[in-house]
This record gives structure tokens, sequence and C-alpha cells, in this order.
């Protein structure tokens, strides 16, 4: 079943995706693709459901109609499909979310080992090539809260790669980083991109959507409101309310 | 601004006692008069409880009836056995302090120093009113001899010995109660109505505290579950005992229970009591895990769902271990506080260490001693209590430090 992909390549698929909170219609609708080695910049502003739609491609949020299917796997609610999914979708935080009470390594080895059944040794070589990928493999015996905030982020990027993902989402990563830091993460998103990983970013970047993003979707009141490659969008964007969202931000 | 006061400040200024004086204590008349009347008083305290420790009469209750206050009515003969449990003990605490040092290597050292001052006051102390096999001396020197011997065997050693000493631990106290209990033969069976004074509080406390922390965790994760009867019968249950008192549990236990059951089904009176505590304690733990639990943010639990891991994993590796952490402090507190609750089973009919001392107080032969011995044999107890609750309060402290380094 898995590692299968559709003959054109879409590696997600989501279909009339609707989810409620209560009587709150948070995504109404959503319809899109993606293609194996995409990379998808997803904004919008705040509560347009941007968060909420890449977290229910990992089944962190339950959408509650309409079909997602992740890399030929369809997402209901059997719990064997889930745990396929998300070994096969790496997520990085916009709070890191790294566990405090391990070490750097053993953020990084811990899914290796007990997911992937991996030995440790094996895991801890691999992990200190995605540390030193991601520019940090001298932080490795230290603890998160010993950590920048841009060095934390790395090291969440470190451990989604070290399941070895087909996917990888990207929750708001640099929203929560000091100024000075957001360039090191985005520098680390780029060379994710151009090595040919599939991902979905939730960011506000658009210089970084304007450099690597094949496509860009914006959603507005749960809805994709508009969706195209980088040029159409600054450029000539279709919707008022892109206009009108793109003339605050930029 | 600001950089001129930073500029201005002065070199941090030397003691003076007069200076520490004049600011904190007499920096106006009404504080001096308030300082003056304290010290008065302080001094009046210190001075009379000092001058009537030095003469009081009564020190010799306690300290001549060290076997009662022990042992309780534990056959004379047979007590080597409560103090060789003690000695194997001691000698685990040694060797775990040579081989992890850290916090057992301070109890350790803790253990043995004391065991060995203790011994060699005891003495010039009065002989106890029975003669004992294993005098109070002789058990002293020979738990602080034990200890020192571990230790210094466990320095040598080191690694290999870490598995063998987890698992001692592991089986030490059911052996501890086997050796104390018997099983015939050279260890003649001593029923449990014999059983009492400090080794009743230790083995009520010491079962309380390791059977109540793993009932605690299961109900905490219980009461979090998703599956609605595991849920509804962990509130009910943490709601109920939480609503009745202890000593409620403990009649429920050691008077009721025989009522309901068949009369060929005894339950030992002890057995009864341990099985009180640690019910009545897991449902307070239990309380103070699930307060750790929420305490984390939601994101850890996501995250380690992101990554694949199951339920049972997330629990296991991410939010309890973090959880627990959290609540040291809290759960250390509930332990002291079931160390001083056990007292409370003098109420169905066993007798602790503080309903040994109550014994000892009303012995006929301190009928004429002006004033009764009550005060200083309850100070005696008092701290006992208090070394075990202090040591209990300190390690927490250090276990806290050693895991907060590097965290947030």
């Amino acid at each position: 079943m898995s590692g299968q992909t559709d003959q054109d390549g879409d590696i997600i698929i989501c279909e009339n995706v609707n989810k409620w909170y209560g009587e709150y219609h948070a995504l109404r609708e959503v319809t899109t693709t993606v293609k194996k080695g995409e990379v998808v910049v997803i904004f919008g502003p705040s509560g347009s459901g941007k968060s909420t739609f890449i977290r229910t491609i990992n089944r962190l949020e339950e959408h509650q109609e309409g079909k997602i299917i992740v890399d030929g796997i369809e997402m209901t609610n059997d719990i064997r499909n889930i745990d396929t999914i998300r070994r096969e979708t790496g997520m990085v935080f916009q709070q890191f979310n790294l566990f405090p009470h391990l070490k750097v390594i053993q953020n990084v080895t811990l899914a290796p080992i007990w997911v992937r059944k991996k030995t440790r040794k094996e895991s801890e070589v691999k992990a200190l090539e995605l540390l030193e990928r991601v520019g940090i493999k001298e932080q490795a015996q230290k603890f998160p809260g010993q950590l920048s905030g841009g060095q934390q982020q790395r090291v969440a990027i470190a451990r989604a790669l070290a399941m070895e993902p087909r996917i990888m989402l990207f929750d708001e990563p640099t929203s929560a980083l000091d100024p000075e830091m957001i360039k090191e993460v985005l520098d680390v998103m780029k060379e994710l991109a151009r090595s040919g990983m599939t991902m979905l970013c939730v960011t506000h970047e658009m210089a970084f959507a304007r450099e690597v993003a094949d496509r860009m979707i914006f959603m507005d009141r749960g809805q994709i409101v508009e969706e195209g490659t980088p040029e159409q969008i600054f450029s000539a964007p279709r919707h008022e309310r892109t206009k009108l969202f793109l003339s605050q931000i930029l | 601004m600001a950089t001129e006061a930073a500029r201005a400040r002065p070199d941090r200024p030397s003691f003076v006692l007069w200076d520490w004086l004049r600011q904190n204590l007499f920096n106006n008349w009404y504080n001096s008069v308030i300082s003056v009347v304290i010290l008065v008083v302080v001094f009046q305290a210190v001075s009379g409880f000092v001058g009537w420790a030095l003469t009081a009469p009564g020190w010799s209750a306690a300290i001549t009836n060290l076997k009662v206050l022990t042992t309780w009515t534990y056959p004379t003969d047979q007590v080597w056995r409560p103090a060789l449990a003690v000695w194997i003990v001691a000698l685990l605490l040694g060797l775990s302090g040579g081989v992890w040092r850290g916090i057992p290597q301070t109890l350790a050292i803790g253990f043995g120093v004391i065991m060995l001052i203790l011994g060699v006051l005891a003495f010039a102390l009065p002989p106890a009113t029975t003669p004992l096999p294993v005098s109070g001396t002789f058990f002293l020197l020979i738990s602080g001899v034990t200890t020192g011997v571990g230790y210094g065997l466990g320095l040598r050693v080191g690694e290999p010995l870490r598995w063998p000493l987890v698992i001692s631990w592991v089986l030490v106290y059911p052996v501890a109660v086997l050796i104390i209990r018997g099983v015939g033969g050279p260890l003649p069976e001593v029923p449990t109505n014999l059983w009492g004074g400090l080794m009743l509080t230790m083995l009520l406390s010491i079962s309380g505290i390791v059977l109540s922390f793993p009932l605690g965790v299961l109900l905490a994760l219980g009461r979090r579950s998703n599956l609605p009867v595991v849920k509804w019968f962990c509130i009910i249950y943490i709601e109920f005992i939480r609503g009745v008192p202890l000593v409620t549990v403990l009649y429920m236990g050691s008077l009721m229970l025989p009522l309901f059951l068949p009369s060929e089904i005894r339950i030992d009176g002890v057995i009864r009591a341990m099985v009180a505590v640690t019910l009545f304690s897991a449902a307070y733990l239990a309380e103070n895990v699930r307060g750790g639990l929420q305490s984390l943010p939601k994101g850890q639990a996501e995250a380690a769902r992101a990554l694949g891991l199951n339920t049972v994993q997330t629990t296991l590796l991410i939010t309890l271990p973090q959880a627990l952490r959290a609540v040291i402090p809290v759960l250390v507190g509930q332990f002291i506080g079931l160390f001083k609750d056990t007292s409370l089973v003098v109420i169905v009919g066993l007798v602790d260490l503080l309903g040994a001392a109550q014994n000892v107080v009303g012995q006929p032969q301190w009928l004429g001693t002006p004033g009764g011995v009550w005060r200083e044999t309850f100070l005696v107890i008092a701290l006992v209590y208090w070394i075990f609750s202090f040591t209990m309060s300190r390690t927490s402290k250090t276990i806290e430090e050693n895991l907060s380094v590097g965290h947030r």
C-alpha cells in the first residue's frame, strides 16, 4: 500500500474537505492536489484555516467530510492508515515542540528507534548526518532548552527528516523566531526544497515563496480563494481578497 | 542616565554586623521595639528549653525502651531478624552509593555516619530493660560498618554491580518481610499481631509509597482515557477516596471488610492496613500526576503523534516522564504525608512508632518520675519522624536540581 503514488504523480489529493469546530465552519470544500516533489506555500489571514488544513493531512485534525488521500492511502478512521500516513509525513511546528527532557540527538533518534525499529547505532549515525545537514552537529549532546530558537527549529526539521518522510509539512515554522534567526531556518528549508522533497508550507515569508515555491495557495475563511505560480500570484492576483491581503503584507 | 547610574553603582559593600542589624532589625523606633520583644521571647524560650532538656529526668524512658519503640512485642529472642533486614538494606545502600555516587552516595554516607555516631554514643547509655541477643550498640555499629563495607565494595567493583543491585532493590522488600515474618525451620513464624513500633511504621510507609506510585499513575492515565468505562471507573474511585478521611478507609479495611467476607477468609491485619494506606494514597497521587500531565503543552503529544509514535509510546516516552518530573516536589510532599499518616493505624489496633511511644509513657515504672516521661519520649519520636521526613525532602530537592540541568 505505502509508497504508491497515482500515475500522474499526485502524492496528496484533497477532495471537498469540510471541517467544523462545533458550529464554526473551519474548512469549506477544500479541493487541491499536490504532485510529488512540488513545493506549495499556503498563505492567508489569521483564522483562514491554513494551519487547520495542513494539520488534517497527518490527522492532527480530523476532517468530517470529503476525501484526503496521502501517498495512495485514504485517510479514514482506521488507526493503521493514520499511523502509516504519519510515518510518511514529517511535520515542523510553529513552537518547535522539541522534547525538552531528551538531548538533541535523542530527539532525532527517538522515532527511528521506536517506530522504524532501527538500531540505536544506525539511528545515531543517521541523526548526526542530519544535524550536520541543518548545521548544528556540535549541539547534539545538549538539551533543547540550551539552544536558540533558530537552532531548535533546525533540530525539529532534522527530527522530522530522520523518519525519511516523503512529504514535509511546515506550520508557520518561522513565526515564533526572532528576526535574525529566520534566515537560518529558511536556508535549511530552501536546501530541502531543492533536494526534491514534497513540501507544504504555511508561511508569510513571501521572499521564500517567490524563490522556491512551485505553487501558492491563498486561503480565506476556510476556503481556497485562489492558487497559482508565484509569478501569477504576485504580479496578477485575480481576486480582490488576494490583492488586498498582499498589499497589506508586502 | 542609565549608564551614569550603572557607573555610579558601588562595589558590593563588605558585610558589617552592626550595619546589618541596623538595616534589618532597628531601622526605626517601632521595628526596634518589635525586635527587642521578639529577642527576649526567643531567648526565654530557648534557654528555658535547653535548661529543661539538660536536667529532664525522663530521657531514660525512650532509651531503655528502644526495643519496644523499634519492634514492639516482636519476640525478644528473634529481634536479630529485623536487625538482619536493616543490615541487608544497609549493605545495598552502601553498594549503591559506591556504584552510582550522587544521591545514593549522600544517603549511604549519611546513614552510615549517623549509625556509627549513635553506636558509639550508645556505650554511654543505660542498658535496655530487657536483655537482647542483639544489643542496640552492636546493631548500630554493625549497620554503620555494613554500609561502609558496601560503599567500599561498590567503589571498587562499580559498573558490573548495576543490574544485580537494581534487582536486589526490587527484591529487598519482600525478602525483608519474609525474614521478619518467618517461614518455619530456623525462622519460626512471628504472627503480625506481634509486630509494631518503628519497624511497622517503615513497613507500612514503604509498601504504601512503592505500591501507590504505579497504581496512582495508572489511575491518572485512566482518568484521561478515551474509553468511557475506564475513565468513569477511575473518576469514581478517585473522587470517592478523596471524599473520605484515611481513618474511614482504615476502618473499612480493618473492621467492615471481615464482616462482608466469609468467615473462613481471614486477611491479616497488617496487610489490611497496608492495602488501605496504599489505596488511599493512590487516589491523591493520581490527581497530582494528572496535574503534571495537564501542565504539558499540547504540542508535546502532537509532535510525538506526528512522528508516528503510537499512544502507548507517546505516553511512556514523552508525556509521562515530563509530567512526573514536573510533580516531583508534590509527590515527595505526599510521600512525607503518607509516612506520618501511618500513625493513624493506632485507631485500628496496630501499634506503630507513635503507638509504642504512648505505651512507653504509660509504663508503671515512670509513675514516680515528676511530670511523667511523655515530653521526653514524644520529643525522641518527633526527632525520628523529622529525620526521615527531612531526608525525603532534601533528596527530592537534589533530584529536582539534577534533572533540571539544561531545561527551559
